[in-house]
């Protein structure tokens, strides 16, 4: 019987199969973990004196209230509260004590966790991959299962490097045709959850698949299948492709010379067969996706930029617009603009950087506007700084940070005042979610620095050399 | 390891709007602890405190006795977002037992199951019934697999069965894995691949 992408990868992890009275017992290849949702699971296995099963196949990362400020002359980093400093530390110890490899402080390595994975090769195609995190859907873009599980879970996944899943249903959504100029991996990412509605996705594995998304690059990819989760989807995955095995030739924890060729060799079989049933199947015109922004304070609340926001269909439209400071009928591009945000694990790598600085070369970001430019891993970091691109946001007039989650979740000090006005390379849009009373925009890093620019949101094509529209 | 959950009896909560995300149910900002405990406080901080942190008496949160509402009846896709399971602990820390909705998000109802939060999934018929009486006391029968109220024809519902039986006998689901670790072993000598 013809297989999906996900049967075939879901089926080479059962441990035991599901049955009618329990879930089945579903394999982890690799679980990373960050400071947030691992204390109380290595409490957990603690306290039953359990050890962590496989340290080889677990690893680490400081990124979501670690300060993306440096430390000060007293070598003190600028947490934004002692409980943050103790998470932190927490998360050294208990990986000392464990055996769990860290990208700490120290290290060349650390990233937000969904940017440092991919970029080590510890994200392989074919591999199960969790973290106690939603956007771990992120790592799917190579054709691995990778899904968001919580602090029990991460104490299962430590303790027996297994879970408990039933088998989630699967869809395929299908971007055809070619994207425009100026058109991003995120821009088709947020043209999905418009089309599917904020649970549209619910209990299902995401296939992308199609044209455009075949033309995307990894990071592109990697940006559609992060946000799968602000539909509702468990997982997205995209089937490996020469793409996808000439990204990862090379990184450190691929395999090297002949072990390679057969690793790739295998990858490239995992797609789904011809024929193949999805539960559910949703097909998008790629070629008519333009640069996308939202308007509500829901991920499904996007349209084009530029386009009318329009009527409330119900009493949380209403709620969303009353909180946007936003009127039915109006474009949003006449809002001045006081924050602008590039970063997060949707969007803080180094193609999105480059996207961002295209746009700003040589141009200011506009006076009331705070721009904050966040890489997310010391790797984009160190790769942006080479190509001279932390002189382009300085220069233009942005902040340039150190890695981290930093305004995305708003938890390590860096967050949007109540009432201003953000647009944001994130993943959510929620009330208060890049700080109390924030209000927030999703859009493309090319979008953000126009609109920081600007001041108000603004199509990037205005600034791009190819102005094409239809 | 969840309190074992047969059955309750209470009167509910409603908070009828869409999308309430688990930002929602407690800010990030609250995320810095190392402990489950004690994040009652934070349950839906911002709607219920102002910035100085003076509580708003308007807020429905703030008006009502937890002890005599266990069950929140809340608008459709109800924890959807992050998957802190913070969001299970700071709702069960605040005092609900029960979460009922149209439409619950994946990674929260997992979060909830192990938490001993039971979430439910009904109809929107039967979800407008409930929410028209919400201080008549309603009955959610998990060994029975029927929410009851009144004189009001049982309505049933399910929960997926390993979870029910874990909620209902008090079954530890790391302990139940555990158990697995001679399968889990043998899965390794069939499937080492490479480990990173």
């Amino acid at each position: 019987m013809p297989e999906t992408l996900f049967d075939k990868v879901w089926n080479r992890h059962l441990v035991t199969p599901e049955t009618v009275d329990a879930p089945g017992v579903l394999y982890v290849d690799l679980h990373l973990v960050h400071e947030v949702t691992s204390p109380q699971a290595f409490s957990e296995i603690e306290a039953r004196g359990l050890p962590v099963r496989r340290p080889d196949r677990t690893f680490a990362t400081l990124d979501h209230s670690t300060p993306t400020l440096p430390a000060g002359a007293d070598g003190e980093r600028p947490y934004v509260t002692p409980a943050a400093r103790a998470q932190v530390e927490r998360l050294e110890s208990n990986c000392a004590r464990h055996g769990v490899r860290l990208a700490g402080w120290d290290s060349d390595d650390r990233g937000v966790v969904h940017v440092m994975g991919p970029e080590l090769g510890l994200t392989r195609p074919g591999m199960t991959v969790v973290c106690g995190d939603s956007h771990t859907a992120t790592h799917g873009a190579f054709g691995a299962l990778a899904f968001g599980i919580g602090t029990s879970e991460v104490g299962h996944v430590l303790a027996t490097q297994c879970l408990l899943q039933r088998k989630p249903k699967a869809m395929r959504v299908t971007v055809t045709g070619r994207l425009q100029p100026g058109v991003s991996g995120k821009d088709v990412a947020l043209a999905i959850i418009a089309r599917l509605g904020f649970g549209g996705g619910s209990g299902h594995v995401i296939e992308y698949a199609g044209e455009a998304i075949r033309s995307l690059d990894m990071e592109g990819r990697m940006t559609v299948c992060n946000m799968s989760i602000e539909a509702g989807a468990r997982a997205g995955m995209i089937a490996p492709d020469a793409v996808t095995v000439a990204w990862l030739q090379g990184r450190r924890y691929v395999p090297a010379g002949e072990a390679f060729g057969r690793a790739a060799a295998d990858w490239l079989t995992l797609k789904s067969d011809p024929g193949a049933v999805f539960d559910a199947e949703v097909e998008i015109d790629g070629a008519a996706i333009r640069p996308m922004a939202t308007w509500g304070t829901t991920p499904d609340a996007g349209s084009p930029v530029g386009a009318l926001v329009p009527a409330p269909r119900d009493a949380s439209d209403e709620k969303a617009l009353a909180y946007m400071g936003f009127a039915a009928g109006e474009a949003t591009t006449g809002h001045p603009v006081d924050v602008v945000f590039v970063g997060s694990c949707t969007n803080g790598r180094l193609p999105d950087l480059r996207a961002a600085a295209e746009v700003l070369r040589g141009r200011k970001v506009s006076p009331g506007v705070r721009m904050l430019v966040v890489p997310g891993s010391e790797a984009v970091r160190r790769d942006a700084e080479a190509e001279g691109l932390d002189r382009v946001f300085i220069e233009a007039g942005a902040e340039w940070r150190l890695p981290g989650c930093s305004m995305c979740i708003a938890m390590n000090g860096d967050f949007v005042a109540p009432g201003q006005l953000a647009v944001s390379t994130s993943n959510r849009n929620f009330e208060g979610r890049q700080g109390k009373g924030a209000r927030t925009i999703l859009a493309s890093p090319a979008t953000a620095a126009a609109s920081a620019i600007a001041g108000v949101l603004t199509d990037p094509r205005v600034y791009l050399k190819e102005v094409v529209d239809a | 390891m969840p309190e074992a959950f047969q059955a309750l009896t209470s009167k509910a909560v409603v908070l009828s709007q869409a999308n309430i995300d688990t930002d929602q149910i407690i800010p990030a900002r609250f995320l810095t602890t190392t402990s489950r405990e004690g994040l009652g406080k934070a349950a839906f901080y911002d709607w219920r405190y102002e910035t100085d942190g003076s509580p708003k008496p308007e807020a429905v949160l703030n008006r009502i006795d937890p002890a005599e509402r266990r069950i929140l009846l809340a608008g459709p896709n109800f924890a959807c977002g992050s998957s802190r399971e913070h969001a299970p602990w700071a709702l069960v820390d605040y005092g609900f037992r029960a979460v009922i909705s149209t439409s619950i998000a994946d990674i929260f109802t997992s979060n909830a199951l192990k938490t001993g939060l039971l979430p439910i999934e009904v109809d929107q018929a039967t979800w407008d019934d409930l929410a028209a009486f919400p201080d008549q006391p309603v009955t959610i029968d998990l060994e029975a697999g029927e929410i009851r109220r009144g004189n009001a024809a049982p309505t049933p519902f399910t929960v997926e069965r390993f979870a029910r039986r874990c909620l209902l006998d008090g079954v530890d689901t790391l302990g139940w894995l555990q158990a697995r670790l001679p399968d889990i072993a043998a899965y390794e000598a069939a499937h080492e691949m490479e480990t990173a």
